[in-house]
């Protein structure tokens, strides 16, 4: 399920060097459980995303492993230490073999 | 198609193991606490596990867990027919422990975080989330 | 608020709907927080009732009926779901449609520069001769001005537009008009809200006017107010148009519904809106 996937993200512009920022990610998608029936009767497959992960120059902030507890339109909130300028990358891997990517900049001032 | 006495034992076998069905749900909340934990023992301080006594729809319940100084933090749903939701690896650059999502509830039930910190321990905190049914269903 | 009043009537409502275990006890709506958005813009969520309201003083958001965790969804629009829909329409509003080779843009510019229209629909339309909801004018446009094709009635592409139309108009009064060439609507509207419907014999007005702030089960009974719409629902998780939300209470009076953008569920929509003169746009909401 690719179609219609949309990542948000909210970061900061700008943080003084070593602060600790708030960041928010919110992406559509349905989370199929498999748990439900359609209409005939039948099982309709499980599809959801299982992993999101948010890096800063390349070091973890947060790895999640997702189950399919988790709502329709996954929404994250956590918080990251900022030591310097440079880029946030988060990611978010389907169940399909999607990978769903968003960067954010932030400046130190 | 014709039922031979052997077809309907066989039936009733399967209905009596869908009636225990629930308890072997309930097992498998302890089965991934033991996979987590390794049976080690769980404090129940240095974990907040945050959520609303009345929950208006089980399909989006808000959460939030804090456990200054944990490695990672699982979060089970005890009642829900699979009681896996997450499970929070912290890295280097996490600002805190902490960590705010949106969970289903089948039902009311008991919700579960477990942390796990560097020096091996374990802590746990549970909530009892009762999960409403509106008034119509309009 | 006329207490007597609504106490007779839930009297013969129990009678009418015992099935519904209305809970006798009313549940006073706690005083919370004003619902400000992004933290500047103030919505008004409740306010004194319009002159044409005999039962009801101060009229109320179906926000100040929902629990405390589902009102701070809508507080910041990157926490309120309904937005994923709202980006959607921006696209579909920027994006040529159909043999004319327009957008939404094309003659509108922003959606920004729509504020305030969504606070008067549905509204009479001199041309057509009738009432229209926002969807009627949407479709207008799509098949008069861009040789598109209309939208149904309430697809979610038409409910996403109705949202991103409600989305820049947030904050401003509702306030429709329901008297010249707009009266016969509105009345016809007021008579269905009062006419009891289905095999549990309920109208509009027994929950929402009588039975407001009582509980009907476990859920929390508003003023039936459509401020807010198109709302995010978390029981289906994506955004529901009015008429959707008329039919699913019609349904639950256990009655034949009108059909969504039916001349009944319009006019129904312009009474509707009416009770909400002075409330804030809201929407898109987030309910349960």
């Amino acid at each position: 399920m690719a179609s219609g996937v949309r990542p948000r993200v909210k970061v900061p512009k700008s943080a003084s060097a070593g602060e600790t920022i708030t960041l928010k990610t919110l992406i559509s998608h349905p989370m199929e459980s498999g748990q439900r029936k359609d209409s005939s009767g039948n099982v309709i497959p499980r599809s959801i995303i299982n992993r999101f992960t948010c890096e800063f120059n390349g070091q973890m902030v947060v790895d999640v492993t997702m189950e399919p507890a988790i709502s329709t339109n996954p929404y994250f909130e956590f918080d990251a230490t900022v030591p310097e300028a440079g880029e946030f990358k988060f990611t978010w891997y389907d169940d399909d073999g999607d990978v769903y990517e968003d960067t954010k900049a932030i400046a130190i001032g | 198609m014709e039922f031979t006495r052997r077809d309907t034992l066989a039936l009733g076998l399967g209905a009596a193991a869908l009636t225990v069905l629930p308890f072997r749900v309930a097992a498998s909340a302890d089965d991934k606490i033991a996979e987590f934990t390794g049976g080690a023992d769980m404090k129940s301080e240095g974990i907040t596990l945050t959520a609303p006594e009345i929950a208006e729809n089980g399909n989006t319940v808000p959460i939030t867990v804090d456990a200054p100084g944990a490695a990672s933090i699982m979060v089970l749903a005890t009642g829900n027919p699979t009681p896996g939701v997450a499970t929070f690896n912290f890295g280097a650059l996490a600002g805190s422990q902490s960590a705010t999502t949106r969970i289903r509830l089948a039902g009311t039930q008991d919700v579960v975080a477990i942390a796990k910190f560097e020096d091996g321990s374990f802590a746990r905190a549970a909530s009892t989330v009762k999960v409403t049914i509106g008034g119509c269903g309009g | 608020m006329t207490k007597q009043v609504k106490s007779k009537a839930l009297i013969a409502l129990g009678f009418a709907a015992s099935t519904f275990a209305l809970a006798t006890a009313a549940q006073a709506t706690d005083p919370t927080d004003p619902l400000v958005v992004n933290g500047d813009l103030e919505i008004v969520t409740n306010t004194a009732a319009p002159a044409h309201m005999d039962m009801i003083d101060t009229i109320q958001s179906g926000w100040e009926f929902r629990s405390p965790e589902t009102q701070d969804l809508q507080r910041d629009d990157f926490d309120n779901p309904g937005m994923i829909f709202v980006d959607d329409a921006r696209e579909a509003w920027a994006t040529a449609e159909g043999s004319e080779g327009k957008s939404c843009a094309s003659c509108h510019g922003e959606p920004e520069e729509m504020a305030g229209v969504k606070a008067v629909y549905p509204k009479w339309n001199e041309d057509a001769g009738e009432v229209r909801t926002m969807e009627m004018q949407i479709n207008a446009c799509r098949t008069e001005n861009m040789g598109a094709e209309a939208l149904k009635y309430n697809a979610g592409d038409m409910t996403n537009m109705v949202a991103l139309l409600s989305a820049v108009s947030r904050g401003l009064p509702v306030n429709v008009a329901i008297d010249g060439p707009a009266q016969a609507t509105w009345e016809q509207g007021k008579e269905l809200y009062y006419t009891r419907t289905g095999q549990l014999e309920l109208s509009c007005a027994n929950c929402h006017e009588d039975n407001y702030d009582n509980l009907i089960r476990a859920d929390h009974l508003s003023q039936g107010q459509i401020n807010a719409f198109p709302a995010y629902r978390l029981k289906n998780a994506k955004l529901n148009s009015v008429h959707d939300r008329f039919k699913g209470c019609v349904r639950d009076t256990r009655a034949e519904t009108f059909a969504p953008g039916s001349p009944e569920f319009v006019a129904l929509e312009l009474y509707v809106a009416s009770r909400g003169n002075g409330l804030s746009v809201e929407g898109p909401s987030v309910r349960n």
